[in-house]
C-alpha cells in the first residue's frame, strides 16, 4: 500500500496513457469507451487521493524519476494548486465519460470511435502531465501531446468546417508551444536548470546580471501560455474549434484545457518569477488587467450577435477565462482565490451547458438557435441544466458563478481598484443577454416541426448532466471543497511571493 | 404545531412554497388537485407566518446559520419586525391571490397555467426569504431568486409585447441589482466586516458622510423593485402580464420587495440615527419627491387602466422611500405601516381592474361608465382601494400617511408634508373620476367612443359581475383595507418594535 501511495504522482500519467494505447488497438467504440471510461474514473481516484495527501501535510509531494536527484532528473511535484487543477481536471473527466458512449456513437463513424477515445485519453495524459510535472521542459512534451491530439479530437467532427477550425488551432497553438518552449530556454541559459522551483531559487541570484534575458522569457512564456489560454486578443482559434468539435470533445476541453494553461500561468508567475524577484517589479499584472477587463466587454458582446449556440458559449469561454487572468492579475488573496475557484466553476458550469447542447444535438441534430424553439417544453430537464448553468455563467447568487465574483470584487476592491468592481458586476449583464436569448426562443417559440417529438435524452447522458446542473448549485453554497482550496492555494502561492 | 421551534416555522415558510412547485408540475393532468395543491400551501404558508407572530411580539427573535458560501458571508435567516410584517402581508395575500388567479386563468382561458402556479409559487417561497433574510447576501439572493421567478409570469402571454415587458423587466431589475446593489454590498462587506442586519445598523464610523451618501444611493437605486425614478419603466412595461400576476407585482412581493428592502437597508445597515447624523441624504428626499409627484402626473393622463395603477403604484412606493429618507422613527413606522396598507389596497384595484376586464372585457377608464350598477361588488370594491391610496379615513392608508406627517413636522422638513398633500390631492384626482364614472355616469353606446375604444360587441354586451372566486378575492381585499383601519395594532406593534429595537 505504501509503495502504492509512493507511486501516486506518476499513475495519475501513467494510468490515461496506457489506457490510450490500450484503446488504440480496440476494434469497437464501445470496447475503447470501456477502456477510456475505467480509466477516467480511475484517473479521479488517484487525484482523489493525491488531494487527500497535499492537503494534510503543509509539504508539497516530491517524486523524482527513476532514481536521479532533483534537479538533474524529472521531478513531479503536487502541492495545494496542483492538486486542485488534478481534482477538477479529472473530475470532468469522469462525468462526461458515461455521457460519451450515445453522444459519441451518434456523432462519429463507427471506425473512428475508437480513435476517439484514445485521442481523449492521450489529451487527458497531456493536461494531466502538464499539471503535475515539475520540469519546465516536460511541462512542454506534455503540451504538445495534448495539443496533438486535441487537433485530431477537433477535426473528427462531422462538418468539414472542422478541419478548417483545426488547422487553424494547429497553427495557433504550434506558436504558443513555440514561444512557451523559447522562454524556457532562455531560462535555462540563464539559470541552467530546467526544473521549475530550481529556477526560482537560481533567478534571484541571475536576475542582476540578465535583467533583459529574464524579462524577455517572460513576454514568451506568457505570450505562449496566453495562446493555450485563449487570452483576448489571442482568442480567434477557439470559438471554431469549440463550434465544430464532437460535442464530447467540446466540453472536456471547454471544462479541462483552457483551466490547465490558466495554472501554467499562475505557476510561471507566482511559483517561479513571484517567488524569485518582487512581484510588482514585473510588468504583466496591468497588461493582464486591461486584456482581462476587454475580453470582459467584448467577448461577451460577441456571444450576444452569435446564431451558433455552441459558438456563442465559446465566446462566453473567452470572456469567462478573463475573470480567471483578472484574479492573476488582482495578486491579492481575495482575487487569487476568485481566479482559481473560477477554473473549478467555470469548469462545471460550462461543461454542464456543453453537455446540455450536446443533448440537444443528439435528439435534434442541430444547435443553431432557430433550431431551438419551443425546445424548453419538449426536453425539459435538458433545459433545466442549460438554465441553472447559464444562471451561473451570470453570476446569479446561490451559483458557482457567484461565489467567484465575489472574491475577484472584494479583490478588486480591496486593491482599491474601484471601477473595476463595477466592471466585473456589468459584464455579467451581457451574459444576461446571451443565455436570455436562448432562455426566450427555448420556452417562449412554439415548437418546430422537427422538435415536435423531441424528448430528454437517454439516462446515460442524462445522469452527468444533471449532476453537474447540481453541483453549480451546490458550489454556490458549500464552498469548502472549492473556493475553501483555492483559498490554500492562493495562500501558499501568496506566501512565496516576494 | 406547537412543537414546532420558531426556527421551524421560519424554515417551513420558504419550505411549503418550494414544496408546492415541485407538487403542481405532478398534477399538470387534474387542474383541480393542482389548484389544491397551491391552495392548501397557501393556507399552510399563511398559519406558520401568523403563528410565528406571537413569538415574534413577545420579544423572540428567531435566528439560524444555514450554511456559509464565502467567510463571513453566510445563507442565514433572522426576524425582525420589519421582516415579520412584511411576511404577514405577503404570506396572507397569497391566499387571496390564489382564489382569484383560479378565477382569472379559468376565466380567460389562459394557457400555460401549470407553469404559472409553479413560478409563483417559487416567488412566494423568495418573498419569505426576503422577508427573513439575516444579512444582505441572503436578502440578495432572494432578491435576485424573485426577479427571475416572475420573470416567466410577465412574460406568461409569450406574445411579441410581452417579450418586450420581460426584456426591460429583466435588464431592469438584474442590471441595477448586479451593476449598483452587488457591489454596494461588496463596499459593506469590506468597510463593516459583516453584512449582517443590526439595529441601529453597523456602518457607523465606518465610513465619511460623502461616502455614506454614495452608498445610500448604490443601494437605493440598485433595489429597482422599489421603482425611485429613472428606474421605474420596467413596472409600467410589466402591465402586459396577467392580472394575478399584475397584483403580485404590485401588492403581494416583487415591488412590496424593493421598499421593504430599502427601508430595511436604512434601518439595519445604515441606521437612521447615523444617517440623521451625518445630514447628506437630502438629495433621497428630493429624489423620491419627484417620483411621487411626476409619477402621479403621469397617472393622471393614462386611461389604461392598469397602466394608472402602475404609475399609481410608482408614487405611493416612493412614499415609503420618502417616509425613509425623513429619518425620524415616526416616519419609518408610517414607512413600515405604509408598505401594509398599499399592499391591501393596490391588490383591490388590480382584482377590480382584472375583474372588469374578464366579465366585460374592458381596459380603458373612458369605456367604463355607468359600469358600477352592472358590477357592483367589483366597482364599491375599487372604491374602497382608491380611498385608500388617497389615504382618507376609514381606510388602512391614513395610519401611514399620518406617521409620515407627524415625523416631518416634528422634524420641520417642510418639502415633504407638501409633497404628501400635493399628491393627496393628485391621488384623488386621478382615482375619483373613476369612481364616478363607473356609478354615475350614463353609458354611452361604442360608437360615440374614441379611437382607443373597442368598437365590438364586447363593448355592449350585456355582462354581470365576475365570476365567484374573483369577487371573493375582492370582497376580501377591500374588506382588509377598512379592517386595518379599525384594527391597526398588528402592523402597528411591529412597526414600533422596529425602530424600539
Amino acid at each position: 500500500m505504501m509503495a502504492f501511495e509512493h507511486h501516486l504522482p506518476i499513475l495519475q500519467v501513467l494510468v490515461p496513457m496506457f489506457a490510450a494505447v490500450l484503446s488504440a488497438f480496440c476494434m469497437r467504440g464501445t470496447t475503447a469507451w470501456a477502456v477510456a471510461l475505467v480509466a477516467s474514473w480511475a484517473a479521479l481516484l488517484i487525484a482523489v487521493l493525491l488531494a487527500i495527501k497535499v492537503f494534510a501535510s503543509p509539504e508539497p509531494i516530491s517524486y523524482v524519476m527513476g532514481g536521479w536527484t532533483v534537479p538533474i532528473g524529472i521531478e513531479y511535484r503536487v502541492d495545494r494548486l496542483n492538486a486542485f487543477v488534478l481534482l477538477l481536471v479529472t473530475i470532468i473527466g469522469a462525468v462526461i465519460m458515461p455521457y460519451a458512449r450515445k453522444s459519441v456513437a451518434k456523432e462519429i463513424d463507427s471506425h473512428q470511435q475508437a480513435w476517439f477515445y484514445t485521442m481523449y485519453l492521450l489529451c487527458l495524459t497531456g493536461l494531466l502531465g502538464i499539471t503535475v510535472t515539475g520540469d519546465a521542459f516536460n511541462v512542454f512534451v506534455f503540451m504538445e501531446i495534448s495539443s496533438l491530439s486535441t487537433y485530431v479530437l477537433i477535426a473528427l467532427g462531422r462538418n468539414r468546417r472542422a478541419l478548417l477550425a483545426s488547422y487553424q488551432y494547429l497553427i495557433v497553438g504550434t506558436i504558443g508551444a513555440t514561444f512557451y518552449v523559447i522562454g524556457v530556454g532562455l531560462l535555462y541559459l540563464v539559470t541552467g536548470s530546467l526544473n521549475l522551483a530550481d529556477i526560482a531559487s537560481r533567478l534571484g541570484g541571475a536576475s542582476a546580471e540578465f535583467q533583459r534575458p529574464i524579462i524577455a522569457a517572460l513576454a514568451f512564456l506568457t505570450v505562449g501560455i496566453c495562446l493555450k489560454l485563449a487570452l483576448f486578443p489571442l482568442h480567434v482559434w477557439l470559438p471554431n474549434a469549440y463550434a465544430h468539435a464532437p460535442s464530447v470533445a467540446t466540453v472536456f476541453l471547454a471544462g479541462t484545457a483552457t483551466k490547465v494553461a490558466v495554472y501554467l500561468l499562475i505557476r510561471i508567475f507566482y511559483s517561479v518569477y513571484g517567488a524569485a524577484m518582487p512581484f510588482t517589479s514585473l510588468p504583466v499584472s496591468e497588461i493582464l488587467l486591461v486584456m482581462s477587463v476587454a475580453a470582459m466587454v467584448l467577448a461577451s458582446l460577441s456571444a450576444v450577435f452569435e446564431s451558433d449556440t455552441k459558438r456563442m458559449l465559446a465566446y462566453s469561454s473567452v470572456a469567462q477565462i478573463s475573470y480567471m487572468t483578472l484574479g492573476i492579475a488582482l495578486a491579492n488573496e481575495s482575487g487569487l482565490t476568485g481566479g482559481i475557484v473560477h477554473m473549478m466553476n467555470h469548469g462545471v458550469m460550462k461543461a454542464a451547458l456543453f453537455l446540455a447542447l450536446g443533448a440537444v444535438f443528439f435528439r435534434v441534430g442541430s444547435v443553431r438557435l432557430d433550431d431551438l424553439a419551443g425546445i424548453g417544453r419538449k426536453m425539459p430537464l435538458t433545459m433545466a441544466v442549460f438554465v441553472v448553468a447559464g444562471l451561473g455563467l451570470i453570476g446569479v447568487p446561490g451559483t458557482a458563478g457567484f461565489i467567484s465574483k465575489w472574491y475577484l470584487a472584494v479583490g478588486a476592491i480591496e486593491k482599491g481598484y474601484w471601477p473595476l468592481a463595477f466592471v466585473i458586476v456589468a459584464s455579467s449583464l451581457i451574459a444576461v443577454v446571451y443565455i436570455g436569448r436562448v432562455i426566450e426562443v427555448a420556452y417562449f417559440r412554439e415548437p418546430s416541426a422537427n422538435v415536435a417529438s423531441t424528448r430528454d435524452p437517454p439516462l446515460s447522458m442524462l445522469v452527468p448532466m444533471l449532476l453537474l446542473g447540481a453541483a453549480t448549485l451546490y458550489l454556490g453554497v458549500y464552498t469548502e471543497w472549492s473556493a475553501g482550496l483555492a483559498q490554500d492555494a492562493a495562500r501558499m502561492l501568496l506566501g512565496g511571493l516576494k | 404545531m406547537f412543537a414546532l421551534s420558531p426556527e421551524d416555522l421560519v424554515v417551513l415558510a420558504l419550505l411549503i412554497p418550494a414544496i408546492a412547485a415541485v407538487l403542481i408540475p405532478l398534477f399538470h393532468k387534474s387542474p383541480n388537485v393542482r389548484e389544491a395543491v397551491t391552495l392548501v400551501a397557501a393556507a399552510l404558508v399563511a398559519l406558520t407566518v401568523w403563528s410565528l407572530l406571537p413569538l415574534v411580539l413577545s420579544g423572540i427573535r428567531p435566528s439560524m446559520k444555514l450554511a456559509e458560501p464565502v467567510p463571513g458571508v453566510a445563507l442565514a435567516f433572522a426576524v425582525e419586525p420589519l421582516g415579520m410584517l412584511f411576511a404577514l402581508v405577503a404570506g396572507s395575500l397569497w391566499i387571496v391571490n390564489s382564489i382569484y388567479s383560479i378565477g382569472y386563468m379559468r376565466g380567460n382561458h389562459e394557457p400555460r397555467q401549470t407553469s404559472f402556479y409553479v413560478c409563483f409559487a417559487i416567488a412566494i417561497a423568495a418573498t419569505m426569504g426576503i422577508a427573513f433574510a439575516g444579512n444582505l447576501f441572503t436578502l440578495f439572493l432572494f432578491y435576485e431568486v424573485l426577479t427571475l421567478s416572475t420573470y416567466p409570469l410577465v412574460t406568461h402571454k409569450a406574445t411579441p409585447e410581452a417579450m418586450r415587458a420581460g426584456r426591460v423587466y429583466l435588464m431592469l431589475l438584474i442590471g441595477t441589482s448586479m451593476v449598483l446593489l452587488l457591489p454596494a454590498i461588496v463596499i459593506t462587506g469590506v468597510l463593516a466586516g459583516t453584512l449582517d442586519f443590526k439595529a441601529g445598523g453597523i456602518l457607523d464610523g465606518k465610513i465619511g458622510a460623502a461616502g455614506l451618501s454614495l452608498l445610500l444611493a448604490l443601494f437605493v437605486f440598485g433595489i429597482g423593485k422599489a421603482a425611485l425614478m429613472p428606474f421605474h419603466f420596467w413596472l409600467p412595461a410589466a402591465m402586459v402580464a396577467p392580472t394575478p400576476v399584475s397584483a403580485l407585482l404590485h401588492a403581494v412581493a416583487v415591488v412590496k420587495a424593493g421598499v421593504f428592502s430599502v427601508l430595511k437597508i436604512i434601518v439595519y445597515v445604515f441606521g437612521i440615527d447615523t444617517l440623521a447624523r451625518a445630514g447628506t441624504t437630502d438629495w433621497l428626499v428630493w429624489a423620491a419627491s419627484a417620483t411621487v409627484i411626476i409619477a402621479s402626473l403621469v397617472a393622471l393622463r393614462q386611461d389604461n387602466l392598469k397602466k394608472r395603477l402602475a404609475y399609481s403604484t410608482v408614487s405611493q412606493l416612493s412614499y415609503v422611500i420618502l417616509a425613509a429618507a425623513i429619518l425620524t422613527p415616526l416616519s419609518a413606522i408610517g414607512a413600515a405601516m405604509h408598505i401594509a396598507a398599499h399592499a391591501v389596497a393596490k391588490i383591490t384595484l388590480f382584482f377590480a381592474a382584472g375583474s372588469i376586464y374578464t366579465a366585460a372585457h374592458k381596459t380603458e377608464i373612458s369605456q367604463l361608465d355607468g359600469i358600477g350598477w352592472k358590477m357592483p361588488w367589483t366597482m364599491t370594491a375599487f372604491a374602497i382601494g382608491a380611498l385608500g391610496m388617497i389615504g382618507l379615513p376609514p381606510t388602512a392608508g391614513f395610519f401611514g400617511k399620518w406617521f409620515m406627517l407627524q415625523g416631518a413636522t416634528q422634524t420641520g422638513q417642510w418639502l415633504p408634508v407638501a409633497v404628501i398633500m400635493a399628491s393627496t390631492v393628485l391621488n384623488a384626482a386621478y382615482f375619483l373620476p373613476i369612481v364616478f364614472r363607473a356609478f354615475f355616469a350614463e353609458a354611452r353606446p361604442a360608437y360615440s367612443l374614441g379611437a382607443a375604444a373597442n368598437v365590438d360587441s364586447d363593448a355592449q354586451h350585456d355582462h354581470g359581475e365576475a365570476p365567484w372566486p374573483i369577487v371573493l378575492a375582492l370582497s376580501l381585499t377591500a374588506l382588509a383595507t377598512l379592517a386595518l383601519f379599525f384594527a391597526p395594532d398588528v402592523p402597528l406593534a411591529l412597526a414600533k418594535l422596529m425602530v424600539g429595537g
